[in-house]
């Protein structure tokens, strides 16, 4: 019950909006957040959308990581 | 970005795991207290791509797990009060209490509903005006705003027959208990949803008293070993501090929206942790105001004090002391179809972790 997932938001209705999970469609209560549109990213927790997902946070997560220097190559498997 | 296959790209994972193996050398311990985390290192077999010096241990971060006995026993009480109707998440059902479970009792026709959301258990009051409807508030800083809304709302109705059984709890107080109790953790992979909503600042004071790494993790394969690399980089020079992996979700001030809810509601008591014990300010239970919609407030229960099950050893594994596998019943007698202790019944619990996933 920890686990909370990405879901896409495809429509809101006041405090609640219908989101899909991987192609699965659940409803999403919207107490807990603001400002949320169509075409964005919550995770949701127990049928609560807890955050929006930042994509600029996501991307310079993975820009860093793409940047990351292993260091020695000789001790890499 | 879909914020799931990016995070589970193989080639990012060997350059991770390669720049671990080149930084790492000191022997180091960590911890991780949430489930969700528990599951995801077994699932992506984390543990077989660290240099053997690397050692994860899981802590008290599954809701059901650490759900102290006579806890469990109460709800099964409720359930016995002339009237009541329970609405619960479904994780709670094959806790083992101490004669029997809410599953057990189902069976036999007590009124036991799971639900998915504390909305519907709002939804259940209505329907049902003559029954009373307790909800089994359960879970830590992510969990506790679902709880904190359902109320607000039962208070906006009017509702006269809502209840709410806190048994909600708060991580950083055990993760200060287990340094307290002398367990050698070397660095935590702070838990991501709950400081999602809490919040990295909360980690500050546990810092500062303790001199500890904790670094805040996603749940993908890359999220945790990049936060790991960020442990040895931390270990290797010697620093403490609260460090943000999961940068997506998880900011320093949380959500204040969901906080304010919680504070409105909720306030800290001491509170009994499986395996753990008692734990000054580590749990929320309702404030006077809401004492209408307290269920141990408005529906009394006698419940002796509880003892674990023979054998388990449960409370070792959720401080980190021992591996599931050092338990004598550990796929033998318990099982995740039998279980006997509250961490073989969650797919979050360190035991059903191990069983699944090795
Ligand atoms: S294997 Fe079962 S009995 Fe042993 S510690 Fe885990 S839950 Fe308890």
């Amino acid at each position: 019950m920890c686990l909370s997932i990405p879901a896409k938001i495809l429509s809101v209705d006041g405090l609640m909006a219908k989101a899909s999970v991987n192609g699965a469609i659940v409803n999403t209560s919207l107490h807990l957040v603001e400002d949320i549109k169509p075409g964005d990213y919550v995770l949701v927790h127990t049928g609560f959308a807890l955050q929006k997902i930042s994509e600029e946070e996501a991307m310079e997560t993975l820009k860093l990581l793409a940047e990351l220097d292993q260091g020695n190559e000789n001790t890499m498997l | 970005m879909k914020y799931m296959d990016e995070f589970r790209d193989a080639a990012l994972v060997k350059k991770i795991t390669a720049a671990i193996k080149n930084r790492s050398q000191k022997p180091l311990r960590i911890m991780e207290v949430c489930g969700g985390h528990t599951l995801a290192i077994r699932k992506f077999g984390i543990p077989q791509l660290l240099p053997s010096h690397i050692e994860l241990v899981s802590g008290p971060g599954c809701p059901v797990c650490v759900t102290d006995r006579t806890a469990i026993d109460r709800v099964i009480a409720f359930t016995r009060v002339p009237g009541v109707k329970l609405a619960t998440y479904g994780d709670l059902l094959r806790v083992p209490g101490s004669e029997s479970s809410l599953d057990l009792e189902k069976a036999h026709g007590a009124d036991v509903n799971i639900v998915y959301s504390s909305l519907e258990a709002i939804e259940m009051a209505r329907a049902n005006p003559n029954r009373k409807i307790v909800f089994t508030g359960i879970g830590f800083e992510t969990t506790t705003p679902a709880s904190a809304v359902a109320v607000i709302e039962a208070a906006k109705l009017g509702l006269n027959n809502f209840f709410v059984f806190s048994m909600h709890k708060l991580m950083p107080p055990a993760m200060d208990a287990l340094i307290e109790q002398g367990i050698r953790i070397d660095g935590y992979i702070g838990p991501g949803h709950v400081t999602t909503i809490a919040g990295a600042d909360m980690y500050n004071a546990l810092v500062e008293k303790h001199k500890i790494a904790i670094v805040v993790t996603g749940f993908e394969p890359v999220d945790l070993l990049q936060a790991i690399l960020m442990l040895v980089e931390m270990h290797e020079e010697n620093r403490a501090g609260v460090e943000i992996q999961y940068r997506r979700a998880v900011t320093v001030s949380g959500n204040p929206k969901a906080r304010e809810m919680v504070s409105a509601v909720f306030e800290v008591c001491d509170e009994h942790w499986r395996g753990l014990g008692k734990i000054s300010d580590s749990g929320l239970r309702l404030q006077r105001k809401y004492k209408a919609f307290d269920a141990l407030q408005n529906i009394p229960v006698d419940v002796p004090q509880a003892f674990e099950p023979p054998g388990c050893i449960c409370g070792e594994v959720l401080r980190g002391i021992s591996r599931p596998n050092d338990c004598r019943l550990f796929g033998k007698a318990c099982t995740p179809a039998n279980p006997v202790g509250a961490c073989m019944v969650s797919g979050e619990g360190a035991c059903q972790a191990y069983y699944n996933h090795g």
